[in-house]
């Protein structure tokens, strides 16, 4: 079935962009991550103009967060004040991040800049996830239970200025702590066509220290809202979201969601997190092989 | 009309020596719009004497398809500390977005060089009009790798086989153009070759568009890109809102 993006300027199978978003909206509905990682690199092997792949990107997350989060409302799984706070500062993010993409376009860096992020961003976050799920699934096998991990945040957030209260996460914080978080997501959402889910929820639970019942469904509403405003502001900047493209993706990843949610209840949760955990490192040592190996193209073209 | 204003042709350069051709294309206007998954162009003709019988003589011909042209910067990864990051670009003021040139022999047995970059008769003569400093050697550097890019991604060809004559009178051509043409006018140039040198030349445009649905989509980008914007968060934000809906029931 062959579909024509008008904005990306080219014709594609558009099964093949369902069955994309379908893949991408299992693994959030699975993992409670928008699964915009896979999404752009993946475009971007397939032939999509890489600036029209994360801008269209990221409307498809936030189709894939909304039955996310409506669904973790009702089990009263999102703390709005801390929510509220990560928004505000990802909409900051945002511009930043639509600042900088301007910025690394005219250096011509931008492409490089994006792989690199890539690698380090899953890289870091799929080794740390692999070997926790790892040692967890090893104490399971042999019965030796792990020591209880005490639920404290970093001494660094302890040092920031003001504290507020934020009943729902069991925290006495300061609100500057969240509100940074909420800017490196937004930047790296506008730069990455990511909803930042993957880095958010480990900093949610090893940096903030939050209660793990909201961090899933707060770090959905945070994604909701910032990729909401990253499709904005593309729409706005870039001018590269591909309406056709992303209402493709939607349909597969708004059912994918639905369906990963389900399967999630029958696979336990360790070993969820191990496949996310191998899933991210393969997509991080394709990326790094591009950069340090041979890249797919030695050349590029971009308009003047 | 065409083959009226050739028949005027004819009559005007009565004396002249020199033979006429009359090219035509299969489609003036490509449309580009939802299933277009790019298309062929039939780009035919005939080689008449002066004096309306047939050419007689052995004549090449060369197709040269053009699509509008544009400025770009051509980056150039490099290796540096053990990273490929973009290191060296150029910029070329007159890129085309498409070229294809087919021919009835190689274009090397056709024309000398001289020639050939004259009338730009393959992609190693393509005229880029490259900016800054002048620097032959990495010109062609940059050069070569823009022609191996754009042919990989079948936007530039090089058909030496692709004309057939037939009886020294008629041409044709078959030049397929893949779903990623840009819009805009397309002027297809045809050369009648014979010993060496070009002894007559015709261009016929061809219009490639986006039509309906498309390029309401494009153009609504383009200009309204707040309003663009709201419907596409609009859309996500319904669609994940009916689907948790559907399967709820499910």
């Amino acid at each position: 079935m062959d579909v024509y993006l008008p904005i990306a300027n080219l014709a594609v199978n558009g099964l093949i962009i369902v069955a994309l978003g379908a893949l991408t909206g299992i693994l959030s509905g699975m993992f409670g991550v928008g699964g915009g990682f896979l999404t752009t690199p993946l475009m971007i092997f397939y032939g999509i103009p890489p600036t029209v792949a994360a801008a269209s990107a990221a409307s498809q997350v936030t189709g894939a967060s909304v039955s996310g989060v409506l669904a973790h409302t009702k089990r009263g799984g999102v703390d709005y004040q801390m929510g509220g706070v990560m928004v505000a500062g990802g909409l900051i993010g945002t511009v930043i991040g639509a600042g900088l993409f301007r910025l690394l376009q005219e250096l011509g860096q931008i492409d490089v800049v994006i792989n690199v992020l890539y690698v380090l961003m899953l890289g870091g976050i799929g080794g740390v996830m692999a070997r926790e799920s790892w040692l967890v699934l090893k104490a399971q096998k042999s019965g030796v239970p792990l020591p209880a991990a005490k639920r404290r945040h970093h001494p660094m957030v302890a040092s920031l200025p003001l504290r507020w209260r934020f009943y729902r996460s069991g925290l006495y914080i300061s609100p500057l702590a969240p509100l940074l978080l909420g800017v490196f997501t937004g930047i790296l959402t506008m730069l990455m066509g990511i909803g930042g889910g993957f880095v958010l929820v480990p900093a949610m639970l090893y940096i903030l220290g939050m209660s793990a019942a909201v961090v899933v469904g707060t770090s959905l509403f945070q994604i909701l809202f910032v990729t909401m405003m990253t499709t904005m502001m593309h729409a706005l900047t870039t001018r590269a979201v591909d309406i056709v493209l992303a209402v493709l993706l939607l349909i597969g990843s708004v059912s994918g969601a639905q369906i990963g949610a389900q399967l999630a209840q029958k696979i336990p949760a360790e070993r969820l997190r191990f496949a996310l955990a191998a899933i991210v490192l393969v997509v991080a040592l394709r990326m790094a092989l591009g950069l340090g190996w041979q890249p797919d193209e030695i050349y590029t073209v971009t308009p003047s | 009309m065409r083959v009226l204003l050739a028949l005027l042709c004819l009559l005007l350069l009565g004396g002249a020596r020199d033979p006429i051709l009359v090219p035509e294309v299969s489609q003036h206007e490509v449309q580009v719009r939802q299933g277009f998954r790019g298309t062929e162009l039939l780009l035919f003709g005939a080689i008449l004497t002066p004096d309306g019988t047939r050419a007689g003589q052995d004549y090449d011909i060369v197709v040269v398809l053009k699509g509008p042209t544009r400025s770009i910067i051509l980056r150039e990864k490099q290796r540096i500390a053990g990273i490929w990051v973009n290191a060296e670009s150029t910029e070329f003021r007159s890129a085309p977005t498409f070229f294809a040139v087919a021919s009835s022999k190689p274009i090397n047995r056709i024309v000398d060089d001289k020639t050939a970059a004259i009338y730009e008769l393959g992609l190693p003569w393509l005229q880029l009009s490259p900016i800054g400093a002048y620097n032959p050697k990495e010109q062609a550097r940059f050069s070569a790798g823009l022609v191996d890019l754009m042919q990989r991604e079948q936007l530039y060809k090089d058909d030496s086989k692709g004309v057939k004559i037939s009886e020294q009178v008629l041409y044709q051509a078959r030049i397929k153009l893949p779903s990623s043409v840009q819009t805009g006018t397309y002027t297809a140039e045809t050369f009648a070759i014979t010993k060496g040198r070009v002894v007559a030349s015709a261009i016929a445009r061809v219009e490639v568009k986006k039509q309906g649905f498309e390029r309401a989509v494009a153009q609504f980008a383009e200009y309204n890109g707040f309003f663009y914007g709201l419907l596409a968060v609009a859309l996500s934000v319904a669609m994940g809102f009916m689907a948790g809906r559907l399967f709820a029931l499910v």
